[in-house]
């Protein structure tokens, strides 16, 4: 079963390769898979970033209660100790391969009136499967522009949302009923990518040899990206410093 | 040899270009409403005479004329239509934008076009499917079935209240329909402007035109752009109905529907639980 997968896998790069280089007689030999990089680091930040506001519910008394005690903060910039970001997208944005199409289910909770995970990374044609745990009514909104925009209302108790997103596209999401709720889909090409968490760190494996661009994406500071040329089975430490701004 | 093999790529490749800037500038696109058969080209002469100064010379929404109307002007870049048959996020049909075109938008900048003839609308539809490359990738989607419409009962009427109250529609249009709910205040369109509810009791005409099958089309395609999303996937035609008949007893009109409740009403006001927050809606049997 691996053997034949490998075999598909090699077959897709040297028809990819053949179709790209035309004029090139006889491609280049397959590599020898195994031999796999990584790509691994930290995101953090310097200067000042906002801070996060705690969010009045007020208008949604469910929400109010079951936060009740630790209200809610905005997330669009989130910080950890040592100056790092959480909810930052860390993924090959040019030179990718060995990826695999995602064929498993992603999940996004509507929970205590937030999206839960606020970053939601998946690939073209994976499903998504929206649930709403609140015990009242929420409509998903999510801003797209290259794939079709829809807005659907979800009441209390209704079965998932079953759903895809067939192009590569950063949509935000919202709820037009709790207009604080606010979240991001995004899709992208590649397996190789990763979520950063409170402690900013990120870790891309598998990376055949070559030549990669890592893009580093952050909601309110945007992208930056490095060129890294991974050569064997070796792990690239590559860090991001986004500038902090407070407003 | 190898030079030649890349002075035929780069020849074919400029090919490509040119037949897509070829494609691009006739705008080689059709629409089709009925028997009639609308073309872009004429279409775009139209444009510039009456559509241009408000949704722009690129389609965009951004004509000379945006910066004082509000809501603003449709963007057709994005491909994304509140009046359509057709499921939310899918794209409209032709006949969706013929009949938008024709009825106008009620409460906004955008009047009937009536005095066009209908191959002159036709020829606009097509022409606007020309600003956004959806219209050559994705198909419309296919229109909602809406079954006939049952017989207007009280019951109907009341399990059409308890919709009112389960869907939360009076979070935004209001416990009483008046756009008055906790969220009116914060609504916004895709493009993040403040966008109104619908307010039932100022007897307007609805945005999407005026027949209870057009009500029913309305919540259960979505308006796409703005805050209204699709209740499709919650409601059973019956119960889509019976919320349709409820919701004409919020107009200021002398309807069948409006005439049958108040009738109910003199009797059993007091059966009702009152609409919103912690409210049961329910009420009567």
């Amino acid at each position: 079963m691996r053997t034949h997968s490998i075999a598909v896998l090699a077959t897709v790069l040297i028809t990819g390769g053949l179709a790209r280089s035309a004029s090139i007689v006889g491609a280049a030999p397959p590599r020898p898979p195994g031999a796999a990089g990584t790509i691994s680091g930290k995101v953090t930040y310097t200067g000042t970033p906002p801070k996060m506001k705690p969010i009045d519910m007020a208008k949604e008394p469910n929400c109010v209660t079951q936060h009740a005690g630790a209200p809610v903060l905005t997330e669009n910039v989130v910080t950890g100790p040592g100056n790092t970001l959480r909810w930052v997208l860390v993924y090959i944005s040019a030179g990718d391969q060995g990826s695999t199409p995602a064929t498993e289910t992603v999940r996004l909770d509507q929970k205590g009136c937030q999206y839960i995970p606020h970053v939601l990374v998946l690939q073209p044609n994976q499903p998504l499967d929206i649930y709403n745990d609140d015990p009242h009514s929420h409509n998903i909104h999510p801003l797209a522009k290259l794939n079709p925009e829809w807005n659907r209302s979800q009441p209390a108790g209704a079965p998932p949302i079953h759903t895809k997103w067939e192009q590569p596209e950063f949509i935000p999401v919202k709820c037009n009923v709790h207009p604080w709720m606010h979240g991001w889909h995004l899709v992208v090409t590649t397996s190789h990518y990763a979520v950063t968490g409170e402690d900013g760190a990120f870790t891309l494996s598998g990376l055949p040899a070559g030549k990669y661009t890592v893009t580093a994406w952050q909601e309110q500071f945007g992208a930056q990206s490095q060129d890294v040329t991974i050569s064997g089975s070796e792990t690239k430490p590559v860090n991001f410093v986004f500038k902090a701004t407070p407003y | 040899m190898k030079s030649n093999t890349r002075l035929v790529a780069l020849l074919s490749g400029l090919g490509v270009l040119l037949c897509a800037a070829g494609a691009n500038s006739a705008r080689a696109q059709t629409s089709h409403i009925g028997n009639l058969t609308g073309h872009a080209a004429p279409g775009s002469k139209l444009y510039q005479r009456y559509c241009v100064g408000c949704h722009g010379a690129d389609g965009d929404g951004a004509g000379e004329n945006a910066p004082w109307i509000d809501p603003k002007p449709r963007d057709f870049t994005l491909a994304v239509f509140k009046c359509r048959s057709t499921p939310t996020g899918t794209l409209p049909t032709d006949e969706d934008l013929f009949n938008a075109m024709t009825r106008g938008f009620v409460t906004t900048n955008m009047p009937q076009w009536l005095p066009l003839t209908r191959q002159n609308r036709a020829d606009l539809v097509a022409y606007i499917k020309s600003f956004s490359p959806k219209w050559k990738t994705l198909k419309p989607g296919t229109p909602i079935t809406i079954p006939a419409e049952p017989r207007l009962t009280i019951e109907s009427i009341l399990h059409g209240r308890q919709l009112y109250q389960k869907m939360e529609c009076w979070k935004c249009h209001g416990p009483k329909g008046h756009a008055d709910g906790p969220s009116a205040a914060t609504l916004t369109d895709n493009k993040d402007l403040p966008i109104r509810p619908y307010d039932f009791e100022s007897g307007s005409r609805f945005m999407c035109g005026v027949t209870n099958q057009d009500l029913y089309k309305i919540f259960m395609t979505g308006l796409d752009g703005t805050p209204m999303p699709s209740f499709a996937d919650n409601l059973e035609p019956a119960g889509a109905w019976d919320l349709v008949h409820f919701l004409r007893t919020l107009q200021p009109f002398d309807t069948p529907e409006a005439a049958l409740w108040k009738a109910w009403l003199a009797s059993h006001a007091g059966e009702l639980k009152p609409i919103g927050p912690g409210g049961g809606g329910g009420g009567g049997r």
